[in-house]
């Protein structure tokens, strides 16, 4: 055996993983909350600076510190991903349960749906939903919230479906336990670590689409600080050899992404019991 | 045989209900729009220098005030005749729109969705054939980054240093500025099809890279490999007997599967290229309230998805005889 890191066994480290992604993101989203009033302000003596030590990700044109910009930035999209994330999820556990649950007519519908949805490009579909609520913040919000429940609903009517011919719940029907009984003591436990994980694994999808969506030009004005407008703002200043207006946010951004990625795993891996001793 | 026909006759039925369902779900979402076309296109300016007869006339061009099912009626039965309705943009033909995008489209997504295809399932195998050593780790690592990464920022990224860094490709568009049509060639074209189609095959690497891996895992696992190996089998032999046949089935569905993520990429691809594709198209669709455009992308993009899946089902028969078999007894 491996002589592992401080002696901590697989668990502890994973455990400690997943607290200090929580944490990281926990700073990023209240940092770009206090620093938003500063975010905004402009001061023209120090316009265009390359990062330096003041300024870790340089200003732009108008002398705004890109770093407290893109902080800004990301914590909105962190909060836009949680509600993204906390509806679709719940949209998610109602349609697969009602799929798997209430006979084969509703099931077909809702497969039905799914695939429907699954069908339009992710992308269109949001352009479909942000055109429908006439653009601005709002049409941002609800095309992320209600295009990302497809995948979990997926998962979560095979489960119930599996779980159902499942012979210890079998054995509870025959043995006359009620049915709210049985979905309370025997299936939620099951399926709440699937579902927390789904909806964890949820969030990366949901940034980025929301930094995709606002990229476009859907969504938040020009002088708002999200994710998206800062990237296709400095597209304009590319040629100029600005390379940091684009660079330091998106590397950002892929690290926000990769903390949610990292903390959804490593709970998924302290949850199942397959390699929950590891 | 008849069995089979039956089934493949069911798959293409439920993909045109399911057509239907998009163009109805499409026609809703853009009919319950706040947004006013002739606020959005004509503005408020010139609207108030307007005569009423005029605003009627707009009004009228811009289909506003008729019932919606009406509306939806009138314009799904000339789509089915062919006749997607005029651009209000483009100001030509919705399909002429159409046709001339999705030409300039359809080839950087095929290649991306080639080369994604090919590099993933490769990076795949050899993934999971040196499962835990430095190999596996490098592409799983890779592969878990780029699908955290957007595509749109890769993009940015590769024109940093390609096109604006070393100067090596163009900057954007399709064909180079200020050169007549018939004095394009196709290296030109190529020139300007290498970072939108590389910033596609990047990203699209991940999802199949990943699952072949797992299957890989799964076959050298098992024992007919066990046994192949114990027979002194070459690795290519052994590659070529054992592990192919069984992991192309899986990996050639995820990858029809794939199609309406390419499709999304490519939409935020070529709007930092300024590619003239499908993709920018809906965007200015979008932006602008070009509202049959707008329908008539949304439900050709759909077409092709569904196409997509319809035919790996129909490989997924041809290849396997046991669905065939199975379909045909339903």
């Amino acid at each position: 055996m491996k002589k592992s890191f401080l002696g901590w066994n697989g668990r502890k480290r994973t455990f400690v993983l997943f607290t200090l992604a929580l944490v990281l993101l926990g700073v990023v989203t209240l940092w770009g909350q206090l620093g938003a009033e500063k975010a905004l302000e402009t001061d023209f003596s120090r316009k265009d600076l390359a990062p330096c030590l003041a300024y870790p990700f340089g200003t732009d044109w108008m002398g705004r510190d890109m770093f407290l910009r893109t902080l800004t930035g990301l914590s909105m999209s962190i909060r836009i991903g949680l509600l993204a994330a906390g509806v679709s999820a719940l949209v998610a556990v109602v349609l697969g349960t009602a799929a798997a649950t209430l006979g084969r007519r509703v099931d077909s519908v809702i497969t039905w749906v799914i695939d429907l949805v699954m069908g339009i490009p992710h992308i269109l579909l949001l352009i479909l939903i942000s055109y429908a609520c006439g653009r601005g913040f709002r049409g941002v919000v609800t095309g992320v919230a209600l295009t990302h429940w497809t995948s979990l609903a997926r998962v979560m009517r095979g489960e119930v479906l599996q779980l159902k011919e499942a012979p210890y719940i079998q054995m509870a029907e025959k043995l006359g336990t009620k049915r709210l009984a049985i979905i309370r003591k025997h299936m939620l436990p099951h399926l709440f670590p699937q579902f927390l994980v789904g909806l964890i694994l949820m969030f990366p999808h949901a940034i980025l689409h929301e930094a995709s969506i606002t990229f476009l030009g859907f969504g938040l004005s020009p002088e708002q600080p999200a994710i998206g407008v800062i990237l296709s703002e400095s597209m304009k200043y590319l040629a100029m050899g600005k390379w940091w207006l684009a660079l330091f946010p998106g590397l950002l951004l892929v690290l926000t992404v990769v903390l949610f990625d990292v903390a959804g795993e490593s709970l998924r891996r302290l949850l199942d019991p397959g390699s929950a001793h590891v | 045989m008849k069995g089979y026909g039956i089934w493949v006759g069911r798959k293409v039925v439920r993909m045109l209900l399911l057509l239907v369902g998009v163009s109805i779900a499409a026609f809703v979402l853009v009919s319950v729009s706040p947004v006013d076309p002739l606020q959005t296109n004509v503005g408020q300016v010139a609207l108030g220098s307007m005569s009423q007869e005029q605003i009627a006339k707009l009004e009228e061009y811009w289909g506003v005030g008729e019932s919606p099912l009406k509306r939806y009626l009138s314009w799904a039965g000339d789509f089915v005749r062919g006749d997607m309705g005029v651009s209000l943009l483009y100001r030509q033909e919705v399909s002429h729109v159409i046709g001339v995008k999705l030409k300039n489209s359809l080839w950087l997504m095929a290649a991306a969705w080639v080369l994604s295809g090919v590099v993933g399932f490769i990076l795949g195998i050899v993934a999971g054939w040196n499962q835990g050593r430095w190999p596996d780790k490098l592409i799983k690592g890779y592969s878990l980054l780029i699908a955290s990464t957007p595509a749109f920022w890769l993009a940015l990224v590769l024109l940093m240093v390609f096109a604006v860094w070393l100067g090596w490709l163009p900057v954007g568009l399709s064909v180079p500025i200020g050169v007549e049509a018939s004095g394009v060639t196709l290296w030109d074209r190529v020139r300007h099809g290498i970072l939108p189609a590389l910033t596609l095959s990047i990203t699209g690497v991940s999802n199949i890279a990943l699952h072949t891996r797992e299957k890989m895992i799964e076959v050298m696992e098992s024992d007919y490999m066990l046994f192949a190996r114990a027979r002194g089998e070459s690795v290519w032999a052994m590659v070529k007997n054992h592990v192919l046949r069984n992991i192309s089935l899986p990996a050639l569905t995820l990858q029809f599967g794939s199609i309406s993520e390419i499709f999304g990429g490519s939409v935020l691809v070529e709007q930092i290229f300024s590619y003239p594709g499908l993709g920018q198209a809906a965007v200015t669709a979008g932006l602008g309230s070009d509202v049959p455009l707008l329908l008539g992308i949304t439900i050709i993009s759909a077409a092709i998805v569904f196409g997509g899946n319809l035919a790996a089902n129909l490989l997924y028969g041809i290849i396997d005889p046991r669905i065939r078999r199975g379909a045909a007894k339903q």
